[in-house]
């Protein structure tokens, strides 16, 4: 189903930083990636811009869980997106994109969520 | 509806309850409501007048404001006496010769303190202890006195005298008693009271009674007492008792009580009925009541009266509970045992640590009657909810007033309690009253303080209160959850304890043990606070770099745009010339906005997320350090310039400053903690609202906790005076420590404080007397987290692994092409919404 060449290499292994994100271009876009090793799917891939505050900052984020949901707190206003759907938790208004995010070998690949199979939405 | 012309005469406390109370009822706009007040202060707090020596302003202590009183529709006339009531014409006579129409009258004129009529008592600097500008004469007298004299060792007397004392001068207090407060203790209580007051340096002489007051040969008096033995005294204070205020009601010709008082039946009216009188210059079945308490019952059966409503004014409680000088006193009921024919009594002695406790008891053994406490209240609400419900004593009353190592029995569970047990005196609270509100919803303490008033009037029933809350809310079932959030059932203090206890250094090794989930932005910042206050490990390391909140986690503070303010030390505000150019020079070249904070620093605005490295590395090489405005820790020591430079200044407060901000700099804590030192009392590095504030005086330092500016400030309390360095250093570590083991997250000093049970008191006890034997364990977890202190940013420095996180993109070294500044006052700052469109090429979104 997912073509090898429509992923895109953005990294590698050593950029990624347990529980915790890292920013990174992705076209004319930032993308959040984090790495939770707790988790079976490990890796999770938002956009970096939080529509509540307007910057580029979603990567700075504490990550989590809410009743078993894996989450990220915006770091400004404390609110809290879904790593599986992008969804906000506590305001219906926002959703931010997802993508699918992988490890090939040692390096950090991206691809919009059409086509990769990363996060399940 | 035509409103009636209703005029309170008097703004004291009791007086201002009416109002407040007639406010609240939602029954004033019957009425046309004029106040007058006598003093220039509208109503204060008269029970806590003596904190005006300890800092406290007359805005502190006010009830309430003039926009108060005018939202509530009264019109509020200070510094306005009335002279004369026309009961035929019903009219009032003020002062400057107004007069007023009045359908209701309430007399709240209070009272007087009484001046022995001794030939001399008019000399200068022959003052009163009553309101805040007798205050203010005391203070000024006193700024010109070394030596100074209480008459009356009363209650309000040995107030005067801790007063005298706070403002350095040589104190004593004269009785004409046989010992100090004879109303309130018996001879053995009252010698035992003596022992300690004059182990505070206080002289009391007892058994004396003043002939005259003279010229005196080294101070300006001397007092002649009946034997003709002199005391020479430049300030005498006069407190001697109080006399009710009431020649306006005598002049109007209302029945009064022989020895004074206006008199009064059940619904607070007087002989005539379109006149009331509440406080204490109403006399009710004989007695004055000169207590706060029975004040506020008289107001509220006062406008029940006005009102239609139905209660009534019927007799109170007289019992009371003071610290005075530190000292415990308490009287509950007949405590005496002179008012119970055939009372039988226990009495406990003890000689070395100074307390004594007797119970007045039933001749059957059955019932307290009395009860009197000296040097130790913890036995005080027990004994009075026995005397107040009737409740039955046990077999062995003694055991109710003996210490619990010898038997003693433990303090009466508030389920004991009957519903009609009165909590809070002040307001009439019952424990039934609380246990409704808390089936109602209201779920904490200050739910229900808020709801109810208890615990607001004199504060002395808060831990009662508090038992009753919690113990409803578990008996309903309720879980009084503070836990820290839905990752661990428990709270931030059980949390540290479990860390310290079983040695734990990670987050994931206490979820793994004690919590279930992934964690969340609720508990790891604030396990990662308590990981790095307990061991003090590197913040950036692999195992805690995910628990910090970003600012933690890049070591700068984000602001509003997503890039970072800057702020290096500057400890205790004392920077070179040198340094002060680099600042500039840096944030020159990296195009930063520069701010003075409050806390003596400077803030370097709008570093973006690449730059925090490069701007660090000059810094440091210019000899800065992280200042950890981004994290959860010591803050600053703002500090005036002290006796290096100024006149005034009696110590080097900032060489204090300094050590005290190199000793905590770095230390994570619940919450941020700010210092600050003066060189004298002028303050001016206003030290009393910062966490700790130090100043200076000829002796040493005082040390003031827990103040906080912000929302809801509080002003410091005095915690010891005139330490030396090493002391004060020893009392903020074990302090400190002590607050970071047991506060919640994100708790300040002075909520801590607020909350915790035993308050000042017991911080005073655990950190200075070291009650709970933890001293050295708090000493050297203190000296364990001073050894490893690293400026976090120097370490970072020195890690490249550690500096790839300082990327927007790791893709891609350019900035976030969305940070956009304009020029604002010739510096930058972050572009509006509308300023950034212009400036920004469209995104596809």
């Amino acid at each position: 189903m997912t073509h090898q060449n429509e992923w895109t290499p953005v990294g590698s292994r050593a950029d990624l930083v347990p529980g915790a994100g890292i920013g990174a271009r992705f076209g004319d876009r930032q993308v959040a990636i984090f790495y939770i090793p707790e988790l079976e799917q490990s890796l999770f891939a938002v956009d970096n811009y939080c529509p509540i505050s307007g910057v580029n900052i979603i990567a700075r984020g504490i990550v989590g869980d809410i009743e078993g949901e894996p989450v990220v707190a915006t770091p400004l206003y404390k609110k809290h997106f879904s790593l599986l759907d992008g969804r906000c938790l506590e305001d219906a208004r926002y959703r931010i994109r997802t993508y699918a995010v992988r490890l090939e070998g040692d390096q950090l690949q991206l691809a919009p969520q059409e086509q990769g199979q990363g996060a399940a939405a | 509806m035509t409103q009636q012309n209703l005029i309170v005469i008097g703004n004291g406390m009791v007086g201002h309850h009416f109002l407040e109370q007639l406010a609240e009822s939602g029954q004033a706009d019957g009425f046309h409501v004029t106040v007058l007040g006598e003093e220039r202060h509208i109503a204060y707090d008269r029970v806590h007048l003596s904190e005006y020596f300890q800092g406290k302003s007359a805005d502190d202590l006010a009830f309430s404001t003039a926009d108060q009183y005018a939202q509530w529709g009264f019109e509020l006339r200070l510094n306005t006496a009335a002279t004369a009531i026309d009961r035929e014409a019903r009219t009032l006579t003020l002062d400057r010769g107004e007069t007023l129409p009045y359908d209701k009258l309430v007399l709240a004129t209070g009272s007087y303190p009484f001046v022995p009529p001794i030939e001399g008592n008019d000399r200068e600097d022959c003052l009163v202890y009553r309101t805040l500008d007798d205050l203010d004469a005391i203070r000024e007298a006193a700024s010109r006195s070394n030596t100074g004299v209480v008459v009356g060792g009363g209650l309000l007397g040995l107030e005067a005298a801790n007063a005298l004392r706070e403002l350095d001068l040589d104190t004593a207090v004269v009785e004409f008693a046989p010992r100090l407060m004879p109303v309130q203790v018996d001879e053995e209580g009252g010698g035992i009271l003596r022992e300690k007051i004059e182990e505070l340096g206080v002289q009391v002489l007892t058994g004396r009674a003043t002939q005259r007051i003279e010229a005196g040969t080294n101070a300006r008096h001397q007092m002649v007492f009946q034997d003709d033995r002199l005391l020479e005294t430049d300030l005498v204070v006069f407190s001697a008792g109080i006399r009710p205020r009431d020649e306006l009601a005598r002049d109007a010709g209302l029945t009064m009580g022989e020895r004074g008082g206006v008199v009064i039946d059940d619904h607070c009216r007087t002989s005539d009925p379109d006149v009331l009188a509440i406080g204490e210059v109403a006399l009710w079945n004989d007695s004055i009541f000169g207590l706060v308490g029975p004040g506020y019952q008289m107001a509220k059966a006062a406008l029940d009266t006005l009102t239609g409503g139905d209660r009534a004014f019927t007799g109170a409680d007289m019992s009371t509970k003071l610290k005075l000088m530190g000292v415990d006193v308490g009287a509950i009921g007949d405590a005496h045992g002179n008012q119970n024919p055939g009372a039988r009594f226990y009495r406990y002695t003890n000689g070395i640590a100074q307390e004594y406790r007797k119970l007045v008891v039933s001749a059957d053994g059955k019932q307290l009657l009395g009860a009197m406490l000296v040097g130790d209240n913890s036995y005080y609400d027990t004994l009075l909810q026995y005397a107040l419900n009737g409740l039955e004593l046990p077999d062995n009353p003694e055991s109710l007033i003996l210490p619990a190592s010898e038997g003693g029995a433990p303090a009466l569970g508030v389920d004991a309690l009957p519903e009609t047990a009165g909590i809070c005196s002040c307001h009439n609270v019952t424990k039934g009253d609380i246990v409704q509100y808390v089936h109602d919803g209201y779920t904490s303490v200050g739910d229900v303080k808020a709801a109810t008033k208890a615990g607001t009037g004199c504060g002395g029933c808060a831990g009662q209160l508090k038992e009753i809350v919690d113990h409803e809310m578990a008996a309903l079932g309720m879980e009084v959850d503070n836990s820290v959030c839905e990752h661990f059932q428990y709270t931030r203090q059980e949390l540290e304890h479990i860390i310290r206890v079983e040695g734990i250094h990670d987050f994931h090794t206490l979820l793994k043990n004690h919590g279930h989930g992934l964690g969340c932005d609720i508990c790891k910042p604030a396990v990662a606070s308590i990981l790095a206050s307990t061991w003090n490990d590197y913040v950036l390391n692999p195992e805690h770099v995910g628990l910090q909140d970003t600012n933690d986690t890049f070591l700068a503070n984000m602001q509003k745009d997503g890039t970072f303010s800057v702020v290096p030390r500057v400890a205790g505000g004392e920077i070179t010339p040198d340094k002060l150019i680099t600042l500039g020079e840096v944030a020159k070249e990296f195009e930063l906005y520069t701010k003075i904070t409050g806390g003596q620093r400077v803030d370097l605005f709008g570093a973006k997320l690449n730059d925090l490295p490069s701007i660090w590395q000059r810094l440091v090489d210019a000899g800065f350090e992280t200042g950890h405005a981004y994290g959860k820790a010591l803050r600053t020591v703002k500090s005036c310039v002290g006796s290096t430079w100024c006149r005034y200044g009696v110590q080097d407060s900032v060489q204090l400053a300094i050590d005290l901000e190199h000793r905590y700099k770095g230390i994570r804590a619940p919450h941020k903690i700010k210092f600050g030192v003066s060189g004298c009392t002028r303050e001016c590095a206003e030290a009393q609202s910062k966490d700790f504030g130090v100043i200076a005086t000829e002796n040493g330092w005082n040390l003031y906790v827990a103040g906080n500016g912000g929302m809801r400030p509080r002003h410091a309390d005095l915690f010891a005076q005139d330490l030396d360095t090493d002391s004060l250093i020893r009392f903020v570590d074990r302090f400190m420590m002590l607050y970071i083991r047991t506060a919640d997250r994100l708790q300040r000093t002075a909520r801590w404080l607020e909350n915790l049970e035993g308050g000042l008191d017991y911080v005073y006890d655990v950190v200075v007397n070291d009650s709970l034997g933890i001293a050295e364990d708090l000493d050297n977890q203190m000296a364990r987290l001073i050894e490893n202190y690293q400026c976090e940013w120097k370490t970072t420095l020195e890690d490249p692994d550690k500096l790839k996180r300082f990327r927007q993109m790791i893709n891609d070294d350019g900035d976030d092409p969305y940070v956009v500044t304009v020029e604002e006052r010739e510096q930058p700052r972050p572009a509006k919404a509308e300023e950034k469109l212009e400036r920004i090429p469209a995104v596809s979104v």
